[in-house]
């Protein structure tokens, strides 16, 4: 099925910054890739609505409150594009939801964790999302058009709530000190998932995503891009990341921290993280409590 | 279930620009879909909503880009020339110091820079 002379004229178009779009002709092991790739970026963005969802009832003001609900619907509104994108390289959406359920394939590390105080939320809101959007930056030249195109509209909305969770934060290292210590402490608890994020140093080349240009930047570089900026921007108000090891060498801007721990990473993404079973747990539960609504829709006349 | 390609217009009068796609049983949800994922932040002021099927898809490089040279088509093909028959037309009656200002040769210009 795959031609080789095709192949490698495919492999050459994307190597050169070439664009894929749906309707091309592509490698079977490409499309695989780029909707493994989406397929998680989609299942993340579901999955991690629900540690902030626990907080739109408990949002300290009404301001807030929108804010929190706004952020919460966003998010599943990314997943929602990003199951269409995946869903375009042949995979069923109600597939894809099912692996999710059943732990067949994987969320981001990060929203496998409780979220203890409002400061979790303010946290999660401005780091999470800011090392995420580290990430996405990278991806909105990605070799699958459709994919990079969805990431521009993302970016957009993730750009919000990281204002709205470095509001959330500044709000509160300028109140009380039982306030400050709530932010110091939710950081104590972030910043090990923080580092982990990005994922282990890879050899960028034998990596296929970077050589087809489905992302464009390797994991060590996203985690030097986020520390350069977000390091700083802690530090200026008072905030220390816990890494005595943290520093930045004066010549080189490289930072150096305090090896992550890779083993709790690979355990909390194979779903044994503090939340994980929980949340797939509320996911099934409200997977099912919704199967009347799908039903209601697929089985409606078609007036197209 | 179809695929439904939106198109969204920014302000009154812009081009409608290609959004994304979505699925849906019908063109009411797709609207409603459409405007959910494309209108939520008062970023549009009309969309179009298209079944993917009733899209012909046109992307034939020998159709669009065959390789012959089209530069009779555009300004690009005559600005340099025109410089240069200029120059040689001044030089012939004698009026080197013509006015630069002339029209003709100022869109000629802009469209080479175009």
């Amino acid at each position: 099925m795959n031609d080789p002379t095709r192949v490698q004229t495919f492999n050459r178009h994307v190597a050169t910054g070439g664009k894929v779009e749906p309707g091309d002709w592509m490698p079977e092991e490409y499309r695989q890739a780029v909707r493994r790739f989406v397929e998680m970026h989609a299942n993340s963005e579901l999955m991690g609505v629900l540690p902030e969802r626990e907080w739109i009832l408990r949002a300290p003001t009404l301001k807030r409150k929108l804010a929190l609900t706004a952020k919460v619907q966003d998010e599943v509104g990314h997943a929602q594009l990003l199951y269409r994108v995946a869903e375009d390289l042949d995979k069923p959406r109600e597939a894809m939801l099912e692996d999710l359920l059943a732990g067949r394939t994987k969320f981001h590390n990060v929203f496998h964790y409780p979220t203890e105080s409002w400061a979790d939320v303010g946290i999660i809101a401005w780091l999470v999302d800011a090392a995420a959007i580290v990430a996405q930056q990278a991806l909105l030249e990605s070799s699958y058009a459709p994919y990079g195109r969805t990431m521009k509209k993302i970016c957009c909305e993730e750009s919000v709530h990281i204002m709205h969770g470095r509001d959330v934060v500044l709000t509160m290292v300028n109140g009380t000190a039982r306030q400050r210590r709530l932010v110091e402490d939710a950081l104590e608890r972030w910043w090990g998932p923080l580092m982990q994020m990005h994922g282990p140093r890879t050899d960028p080349s034998r990596d296929r995503d970077l050589a087809w240009r489905i992302k464009n930047k390797d994991n060590e570089t996203l985690r030097q891009e986020f520390l350069h900026v977000y390091v700083p921007r802690l530090r200026e108000i008072g905030l220390e990341p816990p890494d005595p090891e943290l520093r930045q060498d004066p010549d080189t801007g490289h930072w150096s921290y305090t090896e992550p721990d890779w083993k709790e990473l690979y355990s909390v993404v194979t779903g044994h993280g503090p939340k994980s079973a929980e949340r797939l747990g509320f996911r099934r539960l409200n997977y099912e409590e919704t199967r009347w609504v799908r039903e209601t829709v697929l089985s409606a006349p078609r007036a197209a | 279930m179809e695929i439904y390609e939106v198109f969204r217009q920014e302000k009154e009068g812009g081009p409608m620009i290609h959004a994304g796609n979505l699925l849906a049983p019908d063109a009411e949800l797709a609207a409603h879909y459409a405007r959910e994922f494309y209108g939520r932040r008062q970023e549009s002021v009309r969309l179009w909503v298209v079944r993917r099927e009733a899209i012909t898809d046109v992307s034939d490089p020998d159709l669009l880009k065959p390789p012959f040279d089209r530069s009779f088509k555009k300004p690009v093909g005559y600005s340099g020339e025109i410089k240069r028959k200029l120059a040689a037309a001044r030089e012939r009656v004698g009026a080197a110091s013509a006015d630069d200002d002339d029209p003709v040769v100022a869109s000629g210009q802009q469209g080479a820079e175009a």
